[in-house]
């Protein structure tokens, strides 16, 4: 059999999966087998590398090409240039701001140059089904390290000097949860990993889980020595079918290398791991709440304290971090926490992987030090805002977090930082929103998700969140008044202070730091009938300039509800009785004659 | 669906009871139990309910709590081909309302609904977690597109329409 000459790795994380990354595969494959290069160029599909927006991507080794927004049509060509003549093929290159072909842009380009990768270390690297290609990375030496070379104070002690904070949300000093856990008495004990992700608009559990698998299960298998437990348990999004595939395998991987299950590498300790599906719903990402899911019952939150750690799952001692947690175990316990805590600034040491999504260039994941600026973050490495457009807002921390504006971009990424701006870095989903997002609208978007999540067990979250929800439905359809604004206020903060979980206590987050940064648009929603963005349907109307309009039909035709009348080369109009702001007039119109007005 | 009626259904309870009895030591399995029945038979039904109570020893009120508590658990059934718009803040931020509205004009239904024919339902689901490409449509478990604009919602549609 002749040596493998060329591997190519192929991106298939969910963005790229989503821009047909299993097609571009198969017929890049029977490209290979066509010239029966089959068995001299070795094809892996790896987690997920982070350029979302450039998939599917492809990564041409020794030479480290990077190929982009691959379709199937050209995927043969790139075998019958690159692999078969040696000729880089120059229009799947990616292209610079300045029409510049960049050949590697992982060596040049900010996006990649300016992150430190620890918890997504093998993303991109690595085949997610190698048991091999991840000890090849130090996988495992952890784990070796705690159970042959250190004890288990030890652990504790390296996690302390390497101040990781917990990566879901709460920012809880992992450590001490490991300690409490450690120190609570009983027999049995538990580990769990929360990979409920369900803040929208994060997915680097995801990736962590579909890329890297055996991080997930070496950090738990460390972590169960450690407070000394024998069984855990990883919770799965029942959205993440690929997640649920790749970390049965990496499980199944570890039990026949002696990583996981009875004995493991040849010591008394034992420890297995189960996977639970959730069913989805949003609150099982509260600690208490998927506790309680995973004993099979409805997903509702208990009282805090006794917390996990003293009494968990099955009232047993439990010790609770998420996937990003986990991830950012080994590395740490191979190089030590003093290399861990060099990363960051204080109060936020290490890493912390953010999802950039929404009106930004470079949408994707990305793993940068804490303390870290939003400008750098979003205009640097994120590449601004497309289209000319002018961003207005960050949003961060999904539905418990807030949006930032553009005034206070400088700002650097910490916890404290984040909580003084009225958010959280939470689980680091990054929503940049331009011009033509409504702040009200936005505000009201996520309260929709927490009425329709909140679980129902206690009156603030249950009927305050809904009460918020039509105040800002009145606010948005042009009938609400300037009480409605002081009620709205009000009742957000009387719900966060008597919420009984964290969902109810942040539910009115995203409201109140609206109200806070963009006030005047709140007013002049109520006082004037105005959307700024002129997104909101009620205070907006689609109107044709006589001016510019030719007649020339375009616009009836295409209107979905035959809102807009008018004959043949003369200026046509828009019943706004019939029209539902669809857009698909604007959409069309070649002559620019066609605009939202509001009022 | 009463077992008279339903000749397939025989062989379902017997799929079903045999995953029950793998795991029926366990602790805290129900809901592991109901995403294999309703993998099994699309949907929850009251029967279905009652079934997986009497097998597991645990109070109808129980299992149906639990059924509505969840998302993901249906007790109406769906479409063949489920299409399942993502509303997470990126796709919402890039137009998947008008997503969703294009597919409800297109189709005649209504949310959770199947169409007249049985081809098709609508639903939105959280956070897909592949925000790069919003907005986002999945539909059946596999068939994954991206950065749709509502212009292309019937020819995605048509695709499925042939495949009959």
């Amino acid at each position: 059999m002749p040596a493998v000459e060329n591997t190519v790795l192929i991106c298939a994380g969910g963005a790229c999966i989503s821009a047909g990354e299993k097609s571009v595969k198969g017929v890049f494959e029977e490209t290979l087998r066509k010239y029966s290069l089959e068995n001299v160029v070795r094809v892996v599909e790896t987690g997920c590398m982070g350029a979302c927006d450039l998939g599917p991507i492809l990564v041409i080794y020794p030479e480290g090409v990077f190929y982009q927004k691959i379709t199937p049509e050209n995927a043969s060509r790139i075998v019958e240039e690159h692999i078969l003549k040696g000729r880089v093929v120059e229009d799947l290159l990616y292209v610079g701001d300045m029409g510049d072909l960049r050949e590697r842009p992982q060596e040049e380009l900010p996006f990649f140059t300016e992150q430190v990768r620890i918890a997504t270390r093998n993303l991109g690297v690595i085949d997610p089904l190698s048991i091999d290609e991840y000890i090849a990375r130090d996988g495992y030496f952890a784990l070796h390290k705690v159970l042959f070379e250190i004890g288990t104070d030890d652990v504790i002690e390296i996690l302390k000097k390497s101040e990781l904070k917990g990566r879901g949300g709460a920012g809880f000093p992992t450590w001490m949860k490991w300690d409490f856990t450690k120190k609570a008495e009983g027999e049995t004990k538990y580990v769990i990993c929360n990979a409920d992700e369900g803040d929208p608009g994060a997915f680097m559990d995801r990736a962590v889980l579909e890329g890297d698998p055996h991080s997930i299960v070496e950090a738990m298998t460390i972590a169960a020595r450690v407070i000394g437990a024998q069984k855990g348990f990883v919770y799965v999004r029942a959205e993440y079918p690929l997640a649920i595939e790749r970390l049965t395998h990496a499980m199944k991987m570890a039990r026949e290398y002696g990583f996981l299950g009875e004995n493991i590498l040849g010591t008394d300790f034992s420890f297995d791991l189960e996977i639970r599906i959730g069913a989805g719903a949003f609150v099982c990402g509260e600690e208490t709440a998927l506790i309680n899911s995973i004993e099979g019952k409805r997903g509702i939150p208990r009282v805090k304290p006794p917390f996990p750690a003293n009494r968990g799952l099955w009232q047993k001692p439990t010790l609770l971090s998420n996937v990003e947690t986990y991830a950012n175990i080994p590395p740490i316990i191979t190089n030590g926490g003093e290399w861990f805590s060099k990363f960051g600034v204080e109060g936020s040491r290490g890493t912390k992987v953010f999802a950039l999504a929404g009106n930004v260039k470079n949408t994707g994941l990305v793993e940068v030090p804490m303390g870290i600026t939003l400008r750098k973050l979003i205009f640097e490495i994120g590449g601004g805002v497309p289209g000319g457009k002018k961003l207005k807002a960050i949003q961060t921390g999904g539905p418990s977090g807030g949006c930032i504006p553009l005034e206070l971009i400088d700002t650097p990424i910490t916890y404290d930082n984040m909580k003084k701006l009225g958010t959280i870095i939470g689980s680091g989903g990054m929503i940049v929103m331009d011009e033509d997002s409504c702040m009200v609208d936005v505000a009201k978007y996520f309260l929709e998700f927490t009425v329709e999540e909140s679980c129902g067990q206690c009156t603030p979250c249950r009927d305050g969140t809904r009460r918020m929800l039509e105040i800002l439905e009145r606010i948005t359809s042009g009938e609400g008044t300037m009480e409605d604004l002081h009620l709205l206020k009000d009742l957000g903060e009387n719900i966060m202070a008597t919420s009984l979980c964290g969902l109810g206590q942040t539910a009115p987050q995203p409201v109140i730091s609206t109200m806070r940064y963009f006030w005047d648009e709140y007013e002049a929603h109520v006082k004037e009938g105005r959307c700024f963005a002129k997104k909101c349907k009620s205070l907006t109307r689609v109107v044709i300039s006589k001016e510019k309009c030719v007649g020339c039909t375009a616009c009836s035709r295409v209107c979905p509800v035959e809102a807009i009348s008018g004959s043949v080369r003369t200026p046509h109009e828009i019943d706004p009785e019939i029209c539902t702001r669809c857009g698909s007039c604007l959409a069309v119109c070649r002559f620019g004659a066609i605009s939202k007005v509001s009022p | 669906m009463s077992l008279v009626n339903c000749p397939d259904c025989q062989r379902l309870y017997k799929e079903l009871d045999e995953y029950i009895d793998s795991v029926k030591g366990n602790t805290g399995v129900l809901i592991n139990v109901l995403h294999k029945a309703q993998e099994i038979f699309g949907y929850l039904s009251e029967e279905l309910q009652q079934h997986v109570s009497e097998k597991l020893d645990i109070p109808l009120s129980q299992v149906y709590g639990v059924v509505t508590f969840y998302n993901f658990f249906s007790m109406k059934p769906k479409g063949k081909n489920q299409i399942k718009v993502c509303l997470g803040t990126a796709c919402y931020v890039k137009g998947a309302d008008k997503i969703l509205e294009r597919l409800r004009d297109e189709l005649n239904v209504e949310m959770n609904e199947p169409t007249s024919d049985g081809l098709f339902s609508i639903h939105a689901v959280r956070c897909l977690g592949a925000c790069s490409m919003a907005p986002v449509v999945l539909i059946g478990e596999d068939d994954y597109y991206g950065r749709v604009s509502p212009d292309e919602v019937s020819k995605i549609l048509d695709k499925y329409r042939r495949a009959e």
